[in-house]
């Protein structure tokens, strides 16, 4: 997808005389992921203690101008073998059929169909999270940071694993893992243009 | 409680010999529960022990810490006369290594968990703090140190049961019965 090189400029101009407002400096499009400064973690309770983990491998297509936040969108997709649940036992188990079945399902993804601006630099994306194959319609709260070519976005949730089978059979007994696992993302990305140093 | 000599106990109090009892049952079912839940496979059986085990563990620490404030304040009844010098040396020395294992063993394994990542929340309401960040080489090291302590502990409980049995049947001393006062009955 290609852009005019005037068009992200003018529309921040159009957009700040609209709102009547300073816009972030460098209002422009971002959608390059900065894989090394992005993360997907999650800490799930296990006999009421935060036990904390990460996804190490993922891709995140986003597409997003503080100028027109509606237009924004996002595909995030986890390659669930990268899985780190925090210890090497949980890493064996969590990939097998009661939990993740990454043999069969072996990638989960968020896909947006909406963004809307909540005011400051806060924002909410709509959209479908799948899971095993399973799906449902979330709403992801987050904020976006920028600073020079590149923005930091930022954001956690609550999902129910059992909403997804994850954690079936002799798992599916909250007491001992919770229900409720928060995920944390933190994607940076720079604009797609050759970066316009100043 | 009477100790009728000014100098000597000849005995132990009521609160020394409960708490001896009481963490004897304690460190015992530890050692079995600790050798029983590692060899699980991985279930929410095995998390529920897991975390019981740390619990009753840091159980342990409180009573033995309290118990080694009494010891010091309160004077155990000395050996008996005519005791052989090398078996008082012995008999001091497996106390207060005793002692030591009960403090040392339960904080390796607070250490080892922090290491491991998993914090320690006593009875799941009182958190303690993660004194080591997530470290996997460290938490395995402080694995090994646990699972070493508690081949010493189990090595120098053998030898001190031992030795109480073998004063009771061989010198015939009394000294099992300080600790058991329902043998001093049968006097
Ligand atoms: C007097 C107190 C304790 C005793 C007698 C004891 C005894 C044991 C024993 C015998 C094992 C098995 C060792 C092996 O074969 O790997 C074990 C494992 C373990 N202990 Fe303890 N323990 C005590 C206190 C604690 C405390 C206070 C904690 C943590 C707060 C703790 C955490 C653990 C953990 C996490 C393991 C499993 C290590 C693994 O994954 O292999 N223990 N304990
Ligand atoms: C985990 C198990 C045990 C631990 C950690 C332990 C620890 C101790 C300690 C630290 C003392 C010294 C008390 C003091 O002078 O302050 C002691 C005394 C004693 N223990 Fe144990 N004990 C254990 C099990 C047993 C068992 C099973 C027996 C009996 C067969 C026993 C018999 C005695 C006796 C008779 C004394 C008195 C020794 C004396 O008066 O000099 N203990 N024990």
């Amino acid at each position: 997808m290609r852009t005019c090189p005037l068009s992200i400029p003018a529309l921040a101009l159009l957009a700040a005389m609209s709102a009547g407002l300073s816009l972030p400096a460098h209002a422009a499009e971002y959608s390059v992921l900065d894989t090394a400064q992005s993360s997907i973690s999650f800490t799930s309770k296990q006999m009421g203690v935060g036990v904390d983990g990460r996804f190490r491998k993922f891709n995140a297509a986003l597409n997003f101008d503080p100028a027109k936040p509606g237009s924004g969108s996002a595909r995030i997709d986890i390659d669930l073998s990268s899985i780190d649940a925090g210890s090497p036992d949980a890493n064996d188990e969590v990939v097998g059929k009661p939990w993740f079945d990454i043999r069969n399902f072996p990638t989960a993804s968020f896909a947006s169909t909406g963004v809307k601006a909540l005011g400051g630099d806060r924002y909410e994306a709509r959209g479908k999270i799948s899971i095993k194959g399973k799906s449902q319609e979330v709403v992801l709260p987050f904020t976006v940071k920028p600073s020079g070519d590149s923005a930091v976005f930022d954001g956690s949730f609550v999902i129910k694993r059992l909403d997804f089978a994850v954690g079936d059979g002799i798992w599916s007994d909250v007491s001992t893992v919770a229900n409720e696992v928060l995920i944390k993302f933190r994607f940076t990305a720079t604009t797609s243009r050759p970066a316009v140093k100043k | 409680m009477s100790h009728t000599q000014p100098g000597l106990p000849t005995h132990y109090t009521r609160t020394a010999i409960l708490l001896h009892w009481l963490m004897a049952l304690m460190i015992i079912a530890m050692f079995g529960l600790g050798l029983y839940m590692t060899g699980l496979k991985l279930s929410p059986q095995k998390l529920q022990l897991y975390s019981w085990h740390k619990w009753a563990g840091v159980s342990v620490f409180v009573l033995a810490a309290f118990r080694l404030v009494w010891r010091l304040t309160h004077t155990p009844p000395p050996h008996p006369a005519g005791m052989p010098r090398w078996q008082q040396i012995a008999a001091n020395g497996t106390h207060h290594l005793l002692y030591l294992l009960m403090i040392a063993i339960p904080l390796s394994g607070w250490l080892m968990s922090s290491a491991k990542g998993f914090q320690t929340v006593w009875f799941g309401v009182l958190p303690l703090p993660d004194l080591l960040a997530k470290d996997k080489a460290l938490g395995d090291l402080l694995q090994g140190v646990h699972q070493a302590l508690n081949l010493g502990l189990a090595t120098l409980v053998l030898a001190h049961i031992a030795a109480a049995i073998k004063h009771h049947l061989v010198e015939r001393d009394g000294v099992l019965a300080r600790m058991l006062p329902f043998l001093q009955d049968k006097r």
